[in-house]
């Protein structure tokens, strides 16, 4: 009888309504995002790059937070996106940035859902091999096709014209600043969606229970090929704003350090969380801006200092540390 | 087909081997609709195995399955599962960070195939959300439907498998020592939901407890070394000498 009644009280609808519900916590931080302008005008170069930083690190948090996939060479991604924006404009001429950044992701999703067939293939150590040898492989792939990318001199020419033809890119960064932190905040709507979606519920289903999936009908691996592509296409769309906001393309777009970067601030935020991302790349960025102003030489230091810290005592990342110590249930 | 008398799952001449070993042997198999089969033998007879084999977790060396009269020997796990071949784990095989909701309707839509739609929020699918809870409801999960499965007590995991299973919309379920674990007090409850399970799904059980297998049984499967020793009714396995021979080593399981 008591069991019964406990029943009447539980409603599921409810339970799952309320799960995607916008908090007002998340509110407040978006509209934080804005501060910048009005705080830290001189800071928002600085800004724009975390918030190409924290659109990296979103893509990887699709694959590594929700599907497990552990990556290593997600920067191969990034830089195809950032390479592609830079090419159509410096060999064709093809300023218009909207488009440009489309195409860029476009492209990088299409080389990601290539590759999806292979990482779907392999886990754990074999995995992050493949990632990694995928990553050295379009690292030296660009330093030889130099006709095409400028090769390590990096790509010279790049031009971005005005935002829907109007908004003509400041050497302040205002334009810059509004152009990655829309594509960020759109970018995540799109994943805050799918998070909180039945896809997003297979892609839990997986990292959970791998073993579990065939056996309740799941044609798993279609899954992880689809979220690989979505997550390729984020990260090239990241790597397009960089260029488009610098016009500059170089090799350290797709270099191990920048695959190896966005982990550690994924580590750092919080995996499988979405605002980990953000917060991860927040902290890794202003802190590499401020610690390498002290000292540049050293400033890897304290990032491994600041990992372990938060490896071994947050093992939910700095962001779940916060919300447990808010005592939010997550 | 469509013949009711025809059989809704059967095996003809499975084989397997691991190396030296053979663990399935020559077996064949029948179940009827809306059965409730047992299959029994000592330890390493090869029960698990035969799941294993049947629903496509391992790969039958030779031999044919035919599920519902349409061979299913080619296909792989999941999509014999679409067919209506579903299974439960001897060892919880569940997802310890989905709350028991969130895990059924993940099953409910993988057999609606709408698992795939990113762009739609979990809320919307209503119905689904519905059927899901129902299930949870018929197996007594209902009111802890919203709980991260880790936490929930053994016997209640030991029911979301079934759970699980159940979402599939199976034609034929089978339970690989569904009480695994569960004292012996509640495990005679436990069966009595696998009892009331819908009469049309045709259902094989593995268990060791003789008491729950003569209980709950219509017919008896006898698995010895990898090979169906003898298929009978209850009084009749009860009585036969061979089995007595097969178990009179093994009186613990008795």
């Amino acid at each position: 009888m008591a069991a019964t009644d406990a029943a009447k009280t539980i409603d599921p609808h409810a339970w799952l309504a309320a799960r995607s519900r916008w908090s007002v916590f998340e509110i407040a931080f978006w509209l934080a995002t804005l501060l910048p302008f009005f705080l830290f005008p001189t800071y928002l170069t600085l800004a724009s790059q975390v918030a190409i930083a924290a659109l990296f690190a979103l893509s990887v948090d699709l694959i590594l937070g929700y599907a497990g996939i552990v990556t290593l060479g997600h920067a191969m991604f990034f830089g195809i996106g950032a390479y592609t924006a830079g090419i159509l404009s410096a060999r064709f001429g093809w300023n218009d940035p909207v488009s440009g950044l489309l195409i860029a992701g476009a492209f990088a999703g299409a080389i990601g859902f290539i590759a999806s067939y292979l990482i779907v293939r392999v886990q754990h150590l074999a995995l992050i091999m493949v990632t990694l040898g995928l990553g050295f492989l379009t690292y030296e792939l660009a330093n030889a096709m130099g006709w095409l990318t400028g090769g390590a001199d990096g790509l010279r020419g790049v031009r971005t014209g005005e935002i829907f033809g109007f908004f003509r890119f400041d050497l302040w960064g205002y334009v810059g600043y509004s152009y990655a932190l829309t594509v960020l905040f759109l970018a995540f709507l799109f994943s805050r969606r799918l998070v909180n979606s039945s896809f997003g519920l297979a892609l839990r289903g997986v990292r959970e229970n791998v073993r579990r999936m065939p056996a309740i009908g799941s044609e798993y691996r279609w899954h992880l090929r689809v979220i690989y592509t979505i997550s390729a296409a984020m990260a090239g769309l990241a790597g397009a704003v960089l260029t488009q906001t610098t016009n500059t393309v170089g090799l350290n777009t797709l270099s191990f350090e920048r695959s190896a970067d966005v982990v550690v601030m994924l580590i750092l935020g919080g995996t499988g969380r979405l605002y980990g991302a953000i917060v991860g790349a927040i902290i890794f960025m202003v802190a590499r801006d401020q610690l390498a102003g002290i000292n540049p030489q050293y400033w890897y230091f304290w990032i491994g200092l600041l990992l372990m810290v938060v490896v071994l005592f947050m093992p939910n990342g700095i962001l779940g540390f916060l919300t447990r110590l808010a005592g939010r249930r997550d | 087909m469509a013949d009711p008398a025809s059989p809704m799952l059967q095996t003809e001449g499975i084989r397997k081997n691991f190396g030296a070993l053979e663990v399935a042997r020559d077996v064949s198999i029948s179940l009827p609709r809306g059965c409730r089969h047992a299959l029994i033998g000592p330890n390493g007879a090869g029960k698990t195995t035969l799941i294993n084999l049947i629903t496509g977790q391992l790969t039958a060396d030779a031999g044919r399955i035919l599920l519902d009269g349409e061979d299913i020997t080619g296909r792989s796990a999941a999509e014999r599962v679409t067919k209506g071949l579903a299974r439960t784990f001897q060892i919880n095989t569940l997802f310890p960070d989905l709350t028991p909701i969130e895990a059924v309707t993940l099953a409910v839509c993988e057999r609606e195939g709408t698992a795939g739609r990113f762009w739609r929020d979990l809320s919307a699918h209503g119905e689904t959300v519905d059927e899901s809870f129902d299930i949870l409801k018929r197996l007594g999960l209902a009111d802890v439907a919203t709980r991260a499965t880790r936490t929930l007590a053994y016997g209640q995991q030991r029911l979301l498998e079934i759970a699980l299973a159940l979402a599939t919309r199976p034609k034929v379920l089978l339970l690989d020592e569904p009480a695994a674990g569960v004292p012996k007090t509640e495990s005679a409850a436990l069966f009595g939901v696998i009892e009331a399970l819908p009469e049309d799904i045709s259902v094989l059980f593995i268990e060791h407890d003789m008491s729950i297998v003569f209980r709950f049984a219509a017919s008896i499967i006898v698995l010895v070394g990898g090979g169906v020793l003898v298929q009978a009714d209850p009084e009749t396995i009860r009585t036969d000498q061979r089995v007595r021979d097969v178990y009179l080593g093994q009186a613990n399981h008795g």
